[in-house]
């Protein structure tokens, strides 16, 4: 027996109901996402998919139609069962970073385990790990506040990783960031992909951003318009590199800091 | 998620925002100081009140002659004689209820010692006078029997006198003169102190009561007063019914007609007394309670604004895999150790401003170790009680809506 998708969406309708209107959200998706993928998700606002990746990443159901993550029907779980799925087979990236305020990178990243019920010292060794992963290490003890956006969404994804999810759902990663910072959070994202080969989809309607993923799904008025392969990837690495020189940023790059922090650090080696 | 957790995330979460959680523990810390110094406040002025009643005397009652009335005006209490010193006999020996029993006859007098002299009253009583009025000595002795049978010039004196007369020299064996009469002094009492009413207690001397009646006084026959202790706090009331029944006959009063006497029984007013006095402790901490529980409606306001701005941290946990139980437990696991803690800082106001206010009352301070406990549960209670509507509201929270809240 072949193993089973690890996202299988048949024939997926959701409504709202808002006062007497009624809008469809979702028209009958049918979406299959095999395990080692990377899917962009395009499409205008209204389109479906942001209501989609809900479903997908069980934060939502749907309200007809039948939703199986990794051959298990999910599709009329309760809260609890909802919840507990996403702690442990997901992981979810926003374009808002969406970190706890005044609570360090690592406490950030161990939020998920806490739920999980790790004990506390593979807790920290787990959270050090995926703080690692992203190449955050030395930035434990910051808080949000003292990282720039590229660091803080790859905090951001250190939690989404630390509980080896099989999947990882990115909301507009980029949304929030400057394309280089775009392209380094992208850059993460083929490496764990590829190396890991841990599932990504994400959502952006920037089409270079699309073009790093192998597989781009288009939405429209709720439905799928198109889902092709992508012809020619995006290597996100090389892009920066192809990117024109920004001194401040080389700098911030060689001191391993970034401007913000600097800023906020006495000028001692300056005088 | 263990208890130590729990509590760790909850002081951290609180901590974040320290004046917003010390004035909301304000009110709690101003509920339970408020109930601990209310309660002890309370307790001590019952005891101060018992105290008072004890110095008046063991289970005391005190025999008094009616009124009279003539010409259809009454005279008002003690206007007449009726009572002797048989009847004080006669009720000690046939009184089951009654223990001691002393008639006690009155006289004011000029008492002189050397080039000392000091104005007082002399209370003439027989030897049960130290035993009835639960009153010991300080010094020396108290008459006998047969200084009482013999009329003996003999005198015991309260402290106030013996302050006043013998600066400085040891009054027993010393002669002093009542109405130019040498009386010789046996001992003196222990201060006792105002009464309730203000009366200085120790600005008397005692001598037997046969000595007042046939030495310093004019009628020789009849006792101001028959001053009875009763052989246990409860048996106050019998002895009453039986002193009444006793004195009717012996002064053959008619059914039907009024007493010649009144009896006065001092625990009716003691129990009175601190029934009131318990009354107003209750009220007193009543009240206090009640500012308890606005001090829980302010954490459950606060809570509440806490919920809605911390919506998306909400929805974030809600994301990563927090069920609905976690979300209830961390809101209401804050409310608790916000009432918690303002109920322990409480105690410790609460104890310091009984201390103050006893202090300045000059009250016992009394500060029961049952309505400390019942403050904390109760303040934990309010915690848990005015936390779970907040804490509910957060863990119903859609994830998505949560997270999409700016």
């Amino acid at each position: 027996m072949t193993e089973p998708a690890l996202v299988q969406l048949r024939d997926v309708h959701k409504t709202y109901r808002t006062g007497d209107v009624v809008v469809h959200a979702l028209r009958g998706i049918n979406l299959t996402i095999e395990k080692g993928e990377f899917a962009a998700v395009v499409g205008a606002s209204g389109s479906g998919k942001s209501t989609t990746m809900n479903i997908i990443g069980c934060l939502d159901r749907p309200t007809r139609g039948r939703y199986e993550l990794e051959g298990r029907d999910v599709t009329n779980l309760g809260r609890d069962d909802l919840a507990d799925l996403r702690n442990k087979r997901l992981g979810f990236v926003f374009q808002t970073f969406n970190l706890l305020a005044r609570t360090s990178a690592l406490e950030n990243v161990e939020l998920p385990l806490l739920y999980a019920g790790v004990p506390g010292a593979e807790r920290l060794k787990r959270s050090e790990e995926s703080l690692g992963r992203v190449g955050l290490s030395g930035r434990a003890g910051f808080m949000p506040s003292q990282l720039s956006g590229g660091q803080q969404q790859r905090v951001a994804i250190a939690r989404a990783l630390v509980n080896n999810p099989a999947l990882i759902l990115a909301d507009e990663p980029t949304g929030s960031l400057d394309t280089r910072n775009s392209f380094d959070v992208l850059g993460l994202f083929q490496e764990l992909n590829a190396e890991l080969g841990v599932t990504v989809i994400l959502v952006t309607h920037e089409i270079d951003i699309a073009k790093c993923a192998k597989r781009i799904i288009t939405f429209r008025d709720g439905h799928i318009r198109s889902d092709e392969r992508v012809a020619q990837r995006i290597d996100a690495r090389a892009a920066i590199a192809a990117l024109p020189p920004d001194e401040e940023e080389e700098q911030a790059a060689e001191s391993g800091e970034p401007a913000a922090a600097r800023a906020l650090r006495p000028a001692e080696g300056r005088a | 998620m263990g208890v130590g957790t729990i509590l760790k995330l909850a002081l951290r979460a609180l901590g974040r925002n320290r004046v917003r959680s010390v004035l909301t523990m304000l009110g709690v810390i101003i509920g339970v100081a408020a109930v601990i110094a209310m309660v002890s406040l309370g307790a001590g002025a019952q005891q101060q009140v018992a105290n008072d009643i004890a110095s008046m005397g063991a289970n005391i009652l005190y025999v008094s002659p009616g009124s009279s009335k003539s010409m259809g005006m009454n005279r008002g209490a003690g206007s007449v004689q009726t009572l002797t010193a048989e009847d004080a006999d006669a009720i000690r020996s046939e009184c089951p209820a009654v223990r001691w029993v002393s008639p006690m006859v009155g006289a004011t007098a000029l008492v002189v010692f050397g080039n000392q002299n000091w104005s007082t009253r002399a209370d003439g009583a027989n030897e049960r006078f130290t035993d009835i009025r639960n009153w010991p000595l300080e010094s020396g002795a108290f008459f006998t029997e047969i200084d009482v049978r013999t009329a003996a010039r003999v005198a015991v004196l309260g402290h106030t006198v013996a302050d006043n007369l013998f600066q400085g020299v040891d009054p027993e064996g010393q002669t002093i003169r009542l109405r130019n009469l040498p009386f010789r002094v046996l001992g003196v009492l222990t201060r006792k102190g105002q009464n309730q009413w203000g009366r200085d207690q120790d600005d008397t001397i005692i001598v037997p009561y046969t000595t007042v009646q046939k030495k310093l006084s004019a009628s020789p026959l009849w006792v101001n007063q028959i001053m009875v202790s009763a052989v246990s706090s409860r048996a106050g009331y019998t002895a009453e019914q039986e002193i009444s029944e006793l004195l009717r006959q012996r002064h053959k009063i008619l059914p039907g007609r009024e007493d010649d006497f009144f009896v006065r029984n001092l625990s009716d007013m003691a129990e009175a007394a601190e029934e009131t006095q318990k009354t107003m402790g209750l009220l007193l901490g009543s009240i206090a309670g009640v500012s308890l529980i606005v001090g829980g409606i302010g954490i459950m306001n606060i809570m509440l604004v806490s919920v809605a701005e911390r919506t998306r941290e909400i929805g974030i946990r809600m994301a990563v895999g927090a069920r609905s139980r976690h979300v209830r437990l961390q809101f209401l696991s804050e409310a608790l150790v916000l009432s918690t803690s303002g109920g322990l800082i409480g105690i410790g106001v609460g104890v310091l401003v009984s201390w103050l206010m006893a202090g300045g009352l000059g009250w016992p301070v009394l500060i029961s170790s049952p309505s400390i406990l019942i403050s904390v549960l109760f303040s934990a209670a309010v915690g848990v009680f005015f936390g779970y509507y907040p804490a509910s509201k957060a863990a119903a929270l859609d994830p998505i809506v949560a997270l999409r809240y700016e």
